[in-house]
């Protein structure tokens, strides 16, 4: 069928992905909007809030490098405890948007375009977030270059065999690609904004990031096939980046931690939680902004069914590391879990249990999938349970170990909470910033997707007979 | 029908490309002033599928510095233009590879080298220890590979082209859709090109002038 029908994807053959049958401009029009246009009130408050947590944040900081770690609750037996859960949480919650504009674009999932730029924007700020945590747990903050391989007078290097030190590569060179695939997906949009704009700063600035872009199919080609191999890079990356974060724990001798389920258990729960904050994002912000019909129920409907899929797997891992407790027949491993579940902490443990493996199972419903008041608090809910779930692992291990005598009950302090709290005002500030001073849809892609850019192939020209080099 | 649209005036900054230097200068400094140089013919088309057949007629009929211009890459288009596979694939492997081999090198260096200690009794180079930070590296360095071989092939960032004198073209980031024949080679007539552009299907075709070069 060459015929585009009104509302039917012509590739799919299923409704089309995008609501209303916009043109191309009136996509233009739909996402340059919120950036030039006066933000609505809500963007002022939610801003105002987000900069009153990144000052506590601040506060956080400079009363931890004035005083030292003791602010903090961690202590022996449990001497990690929150800064590394929300580091995990953080690096965690930036999976999403690489599985979305990454795994979704090589699997040819057509609906990750209305939502994989504010995905990735997301995933960066959460690696920011998230790589604050190691850099002043430290204890000594004047000397986080010690992790990096650099010359130095004392003649001293890192020591490699240690997954702390993948663990640094790791994170660092997933933020690094994850901001370059990024970028390369802003430029046409760049182009797009600096054509568009009135004030002679704004094409200036715009101009500048946007390189010089005009839309020239030869370039199209390289750009499109850079894409595709910095998705191709990216893919492998995700799933080594929490394989490596779990190696910190998995390669301890501690009960609790020392199993091979980790990295994929890890990796399953990261997307979990990423998609789950994505939905948060995107519920407001396609309202906030009026891009219900480029950010429709459909899409909603596709991630939540993600969602379902890793939380089940999510729920695996919880059931399948207890079979291994009981099936190894260690004594140590076995009283982990039972602690786990039963001990001073299963509070958290049911808590975990119930956001990450009961409230997912709502959707198997078609209704609740796209209904999004449910969406919101589910998505709440499972941030909340992804959050616990790092606790658990790394303080209910912890806090009873081999010798009775050494057992104690973990409690965080003031600061402990200031600064996980700091750290969402980061994070929120600059998602603030990021949907008013970029388009937070990928038009170009969006334009792409739409039925009348397809060209079906009866109606393509006849091939050339020699090709000509770009 | 086919008119110049649109002349830059004598206060447009310096800029555009080089490409029709040649002809600007058989005419002498008098002839520069008198008329100005065509950089380039641009025509608009209406539609991705429209675009896609002209391409193919712009091909056919030998034209070498061409090229088409639109808001999305459209599938399907770099066969109606006849162009080769993108070889940034190239850069990613080299750079790849090479980013891999450094990672591994790098921690050779360190653990077996600079400053060795011994871990549990294992070899000083024990590379098994050693492949999370090297494929890592290799990702950085084809992830790298990848943004430059895109704008090295590309020729970007450039600061300016001849194409935005065009007072349409700036919608080409928006929903137009263009072809733009270059006064590339020597045979180039910016009137014939206007005139077969316009026969295939324009929409609107306009004549860009160099910037600068005008009295």
């Amino acid at each position: 069928m060459a015929h585009v029908v009104a509302g039917i994807d012509p590739i799919e053959g299923r409704p089309a992905l995008i609501e209303g049958g916009p043109d191309f401009h009136g996509i233009t029009e739909a996402v340059a909007r919120p950036m030039e246009w006066k933000p609505p009130l809500g963007w002022y408050i939610v801003l105002g809030i987000s900069l009153m947590m990144l000052s506590l944040l601040g506060i956080s900081i400079g009363w931890l490098f004035w005083e030292g770690t003791g602010i903090w609750g961690n202590n022996i037996p449990v001497a990690w405890a929150w800064p590394i859960v929300n580091f995990v949480f953080w690096v965690g919650i930036g999976h999403a948007g690489t599985l979305i504009s990454a795994v979704l674009f090589l699997f040819r999932q057509r609906w990750r375009t209305s939502i994989n730029r504010a995905a990735e924007a997301m995933t960066i700020f959460a690696v920011m977030c998230a790589l604050i945590f190691p850099g002043i747990h430290i204890g000594r903050p004047w000397l986080p270059y010690w992790m990096l391989p650099i010359p130095n007078q004392m003649g001293m290097w890192p020591q490699f065999r240690s997954p702390l030190m993948w663990d640094v590569f790791a994170v660092s060179i997933y933020g690094t690609v994850s901001l370059l695939f990024w970028y390369l997906g802003l430029v046409p949009d760049l182009a797009t904004i600096r054509d568009r704009t009135k004030s002679l700063l704004g094409k200036r600035i715009y101009g500048v990031f946007a390189l010089g872009w005009r839309g020239s199919f030869r370039q199209w080609l390289h750009y499109e096939k850079a894409y595709l191999l910095l998705a191709g890079l990216a893919t492998p990356l995700v799933l080594s980046v929490h394989s490596v974060v779990s190696f910190d724990f998995a390669t301890s001798q501690l009960p609790g931690w020392h199993t091979t389920i980790l990295p994929p258990y890890f990796v399953a729960g990261a997307i979990f939680s990423g998609i789950a904050m994505v939905i948060t994002l995107m519920v407001i912000c396609r309202v906030a902004f009026k891009l219900e019909h480029i950010i429709n129920p459909l899409h909603f409907d596709r991630m939540t069914k993600l969602l379902l899929v890793t939380g089940t797997l999510v729920g695996y891992a919880y059931a399948m590391e207890f079979f291994i407790a009981w099936y190894s027949g260690n004594l140590y491993e076995k009283f982990a879990f039972i602690n786990r579940a039963t001990g001073p902490y299963a509070w958290a443990y049911w808590t975990m249990v119930i956001c990450n493996v009961v409230t997912p199972q709502l959707f198997w419903f078609k209704k609740l999938r796209v209904h999004m008041g449910t969406l919101f608090v589910t998505s709440i809910f499972i941030n909340i349970g992804m959050w616990f779930e790092r606790f658990v692992i790394v303080v209910t291990s912890l806090h009873r170990d081999f010798l009775p005598s050494s057992w104690d009950y973990y409690h965080p302090t003031f600061w402990d909470v200031a600064t996980f709290v700091g750290s969402f005002g980061l994070f929120l500030t600059m998602f603030c910033l990021f949907v008013r001073f970029l388009p937070m849809v990928a038009m170009s892609e969006v334009k792409g997707v739409l039925p009348e850019a397809h060209v079906p192939v009866e109606d393509r020209p006849k091939a050339a007979t020699e090709l000509a080099v770009t | 029908m086919a008119e110049p649209t649109h002349r830059p005036s004598s206060s447009s900054r310096d800029g555009g490309g080089t490409i029709a230097e040649g002809a600007a200068s058989g005419g002498g400094a008098g002839a520069g002033r008198e008329a100005s140089t065509v950089f380039a013919v641009l025509a608009e088309f209406e539609s991705p599928k429209a675009l896609m057949h002209a391409c193919a007629k712009v091909r056919d009929a030998g034209y070498r510095a061409w090229d088409a211009h639109t808001p999305f890459p459209i599938h399907g288009l770099d066969r109606a233009m006849g162009l080769q596979k993108s070889w940034v694939s190239a850069f990613v492997l080299i750079l790849g590879l090479g980013g891999a081999g450094l990672g591994m090198l790098m921690q050779w260096f360190v653990a077996a080298r600079a400053y060795p200690l011994v871990i549990s009794g294992k070899p000083m180079f024990s590379w098994p220890a050693f492949v999370p930070i090297t494929f890592e590296c290799g990702v950085l360095g084809g992830a790298l590979g990848a943004i430059g071989g895109f704008l090295f092939l590309s020729r970007l960032p450039r600061h300016h082209h001849g194409l935005f004198a065009s007072a349409h073209f700036e919608r080409v980031t928006d929903d137009a859709f263009f072809i733009s024949i270059e006064a590339g080679d020597a045979e180039f007539d910016a009137a014939a090109a206007a005139a077969f552009l316009d026969q295939i299907g324009a929409q609107r075709v306009e004549t860009i002038y160099e910037c600068g070069k005008v009295a």
